[in-house]
Order: structure tokens, then sequence, then C-alpha cells
């Protein structure tokens, strides 16, 4: 399985992201692989992704995709990750 | 492995500003007094903002302000900015913003390590209000689990 973590650079917020993405995995038990990159890199590494991560002002961004787009509002609230992960991979 | 020793040069406490701009900016200065970064990269950090939105307020209250890795970016660096009074970064759910993180890497490799550490810090969600309401250096230091770099000791 492989989830994207993105940001508008593809560093800092988006590693973020994918650290705080890796320990919600661990408490639901799902091995997943999770990619950080940014807003020009999405449309490549996309298209075989499940779960795209992000903030709700890079959504429109992302363009065309058939993976979960899953807005997270606190990148540092690994229960909001845990909650919205689980739904969407549920 | 924990975060790098933090200079008093990186650190600003209670600073005025009339917007995300001049929050912004402040991080960039504060970056630059402690020798990682030339003001062009305070630019390209608000260049960021202007070109995706508010996308780098990732938590109640704190935004991570950052760049891409540049020529303008002469050592990995890491800024602490809290702000007077609030100021509004356009973020749907997490303004407003009392603390700005500034981040400047070399490469886009070796930050890793240095965000998932950040990440272990702001777990904890008492830190970003209590770096806003920190009144001096040495609290400031302590909520992030840092020291004064050698020279400072």
């Amino acid at each position: 399985m492989k989830i994207i973590a993105l940001c508008g650079v593809g560093i800092g917020t988006s590693a973020i992201l994918k650290v705080n993405a890796e320990r919600a995995l661990a408490r639901l038990d799902i091995e997943a692989d999770v990619t950080a990159t940014d807003v020009a890199g999405v449309a490549s590494m996309g298209f075989d992704a499940q779960v795209i991560l992000t903030s709700s002002e890079l959504v429109e961004a992302i363009g065309k995709t058939n993976a979960d787009i899953v807005v997270i509002d606190n990148y540092f609230d690994v229960d909001e990750l845990t909650a919205k992960l689980e739904t969407a991979l549920g | 492995m924990p975060l790098p020793p933090l200079p008093t040069a990186a650190i600003a406490i209670g600073v005025h500003v009339e917007d995300w701009r001049g929050a912004v900016a402040a991080a960039g200065d504060a970056l630059e007094r402690s020798g990682s970064t030339s003001p062009e990269y305070t630019k390209r950090m608000i260049g960021v903002i202007d070109e995706f939105g508010a996308y780098v307020v990732i938590a109640p209250g704190l935004a991570l302000a950052h760049a891409r890795p540049g020529p303008d970016v002469h050592a990995e660096g890491l800024s602490v900015v809290t702000l007077a009074e609030p100021v509004a970064f356009g973020h749907p759910h997490n303004d407003p913003v009392s603390v700005v993180l500034g981040l400047a890497v070399t490469s886009g490799d070796e930050h890793v390590l240095l965000v998932a550490e950040l990440a272990n810090v702001f777990n904890d969600p008492h830190v970003i209000p209590a770096l806003a309401a920190a009144t001096d250096v040495d609290s400031i230091r302590s909520l992030l689990g840092v020291t004064a770099p050698p020279e400072e000791q």
C-alpha cells in the first residue's frame, strides 16, 4: 500500500506529516509505504497511491487522482491521523 | 536524535507584526541573525505561501515557514518567533498563529531527522501554547528540549 504526504515544496511539513502518519499506521497495525512529496511531484507519484494526506490549502493543487484525499488539520495530532486513516483504509 | 543547539540569535519573543508576511519575515530575520540564511531565503519563504496558501500553518497557532534548499541557505537552521499579537495566515482551522518556526535545510534529505524530532516535541499539545506564553529564551529552549550552543554557555 502506498500513501503520499503532500506539501508545497516537499520538505518540512510533508516530512512531519510522513513521520506522524507512520506512527498512526503502526497504531492501526497497517503496513504501508509513506512518501513525502511536493505539488509538482504528486501527479507522477500519485497514480498508484491509495491515500494522499495533505492540508486543506493544497487539495485543489492535486488535480485528477484515484487516491482518497485525506485533509489533516493538525499535523501533530496522531489521534486525528489515526482516525482519518482508519476511515480511509477501513 | 535531539534537535541541534538553538542560538539566542535564532529566537525572538513577543514580536509585533502587522500580518503573516511580517511574521514570516521575523522568522527569516532570526535565521539570518544566526548565520543560517541570506535575506533571499526569507523572500522565498514568503513566496511559498503566496504560491501555495497557508498550508504551512500545520497545527493550531503554529506556522512552519520554510522553502526549498538553495544557495541562500548557508547552514541548516531553525528559528523560533513568538508574536505579541497573533495574526491570521488564512488557514481555515488553525488560525490565528502565535508561534512561527523558520526552517532552513541545505539538502532535501538531511532535514528528515530534524523534523522527526520536531514532530516528537510537538506531539505534546501543550507545547505550542506554552511557547506562545514563554517570556525568556531559556523557557523556549526548555520546551523544545534543546540547549544553547557551546559558545553561549
